[in-house]
């Protein structure tokens, strides 16, 4: 199982806490985690890609091992730590707005 | 007894004021959907405790929520709002070609006859309809002339300083085939058959921005207001202008009449005399407060021109809040009730017809909408 940690406002959405658990297959990429992820909690869809482009929505940005994994490509392998559950996938809202 | 349901949205969640027919005493509830903006909220005349919600913030995009018990508990329904066919373009603020772009639902209208049916006023400009409770959602595109016989200029169409909205929506109880819709900047809009054919109602409409002030679209129009008994009889506040129009909108006249300033967002009719407007005045586009920093609703008994201030019990120095669009409501009480919500965060009620003004409650985020339900 993996592990992906949600920003505040999608735990309240989906009535989850801070991290959820999923079932992966491999290749383990952030397409596949979104798409086990609105699978799961279907009231996600389009709220951390968009309908339709199914791209990242501008205010959040994704992280894994410390590192910004924002504008890698979705169907990029993500690192074997977080592939594996020992490292979380996570998804971050822009500090931004008021 | 009977009983008054406010849903207020704003811009960091939703509340739900409660009160039995004296209103003077109020449960508050919320927030719902805490942190999120909620541009609207509102009841089926069908099934009262249903309710319908837009919920959005610029991170996470567009929830809609219901709820089946009044508020109490909500779910979250469909939130695919997807343009018929291909979107085309509308004009940019630099007169430039734009793709249409999904951002939000400005507006909920349940149907007049079924609790599952919904129309929803989006952000850029289209109209959307779900008839299974908000789950899935159908553009009715003839709108933006897709499909359509008729042509209302949609490619002309041009987002005001808030956005292109579609923020009103106003159905004919008399007539289920006709909807008026009201988008800013574009203007009013008309159907008679449901939704397929739709044509521009703007004549008569002065917009001196406009390289013709008196197009056939191009209008920023900020609500319209009608009253059951008179579905022809249409009440419109304009960026600037009152207006009336008394042919389902085939034409408009001004009756902004006495008002201090005709600038303004908010505008309603009394549930029970059709002839009694409320306006909430607003200095101007660029200074978007009362005047002289007095919070005043001013109310025509005689359907326009002739208008009197209603002060009692509203500040009346330093008070430089706005009143929004969406944000005015009356409820259907022997003796009507007037409410209202502030970008303060007030929520001001008036038992008496707008006579004498109390606040609900004065502290919450700035008010977005205001919707009331007048329940058994």
């Amino acid at each position: 199982m993996m592990r992906v940690v949600l920003p505040q406002h999608l735990r309240t959405l989906a009535g989850t806490g801070a991290e959820v658990e999923l079932a992966v297959p491999a290749p383990v990429t952030i397409r596949r985690v979104l798409d086990a992820l609105e699978a799961r909690y279907p009231m996600l869809c389009g709220t951390i890609r968009e309908y339709g482009t199914g791209q990242r929505r501008a205010f959040l940005r994704f992280f894994a091992c410390e590192e910004d994994w924002s504008n890698e490509s979705l169907d990029a392998e993500l690192p074997e730590p977080v592939t594996t559950g020992r490292e979380p996938l996570l998804i971050i809202g822009a500090i931004a707005g008021g | 007894m009977s009983k008054v349901r406010v849903l207020v949205g704003t811009k960091k969640g939703a509340f739900v004021l409660a009160a039995d027919g004296k209103r003077k005493d109020w449960q508050v509830s919320g927030p719902f959907f805490a942190g999120w903006e909620i541009y609207h909220m509102k009841g089926s005349p069908v099934n009262p405790n249903r309710l319908y919600a837009s919920q959005s913030t610029s991170w996470h995009g567009q929830v809609i929520q219901r709820s089946d018990d009044g508020g109490a508990t909500w779910s979250p329904v469909g939130n695919k709002f997807a343009y018929y066919g291909v979107p085309g373009t509308h004009q940019w603020y630099d007169g430039t070609p734009h793709p249409w772009e999904f951002k939000r639902v400005w507006h909920l209208e349940p149907s007049l006859t079924d609790a599952e049916t919904v129309l929803a006023g989006v952000e850029d400009a289209a109209l959307f309809k779900s008839s299974d409770g908000g789950t899935n959602w159908e553009e009715l595109a003839g709108l933006r002339g897709q499909g359509a016989g008729t042509d209302t200029y949609a490619p002309h169409w041009q987002p005001g300083a808030g956005g292109m909205c579609l923020h009103t929506i106003i159905q004919d109880p008399a007539n289920p085939d006709r909807i008026y819709i009201a988008i800013s900047a574009a203007g009013a809009f008309r159907t008679d058959d449901g939704g397929k054919n739709w044509k521009p109602i703007n004549k008569g409409l002065v917009s001196g921005f406009m390289p013709n002030p008196t197009g056939e679209v191009g209008h920023c129009v900020h609500h319209v207001a009608m009253h059951r008994a008179r579905p022809d009889v249409l009440f419109m506040q304009k960026h600037w202008d009152v207006m009336r129009s008394d042919n389902a909108g085939d034409s408009w006249h001004e009756v902004s009449g006495n008002l201090p300033t005709d600038f303004g967002f908010a505008i309603d009719v009394h549930a029970h005399e059709p002839e009694t407007l409320y306006v909430v005045p607003i200095k101007s586009d660029s200074e978007h407060f009362p005047l002289e920093g007095k919070l005043q609703v001013w109310r025509s008994r005689t359907g326009g021109n002739e208008w009197e201030p209603l002060t009692a019990g509203l500040p009346q120095k330093d008070c430089y809040v706005n009143v929004l669009r969406d944000a005015m409501a009356v409820d259907t009480l022997d003796e009507c009730g007037i409410y209202f919500g502030t970008s303060g965060g007030q929520v001001y009620a008036s038992s008496d017809a707008g006579d004498t003004w109390a606040p609900i409650v004065r502290d919450l985020p700035a008010v977005m909408s205001v919707e009331v339900q007048t329940l058994a």
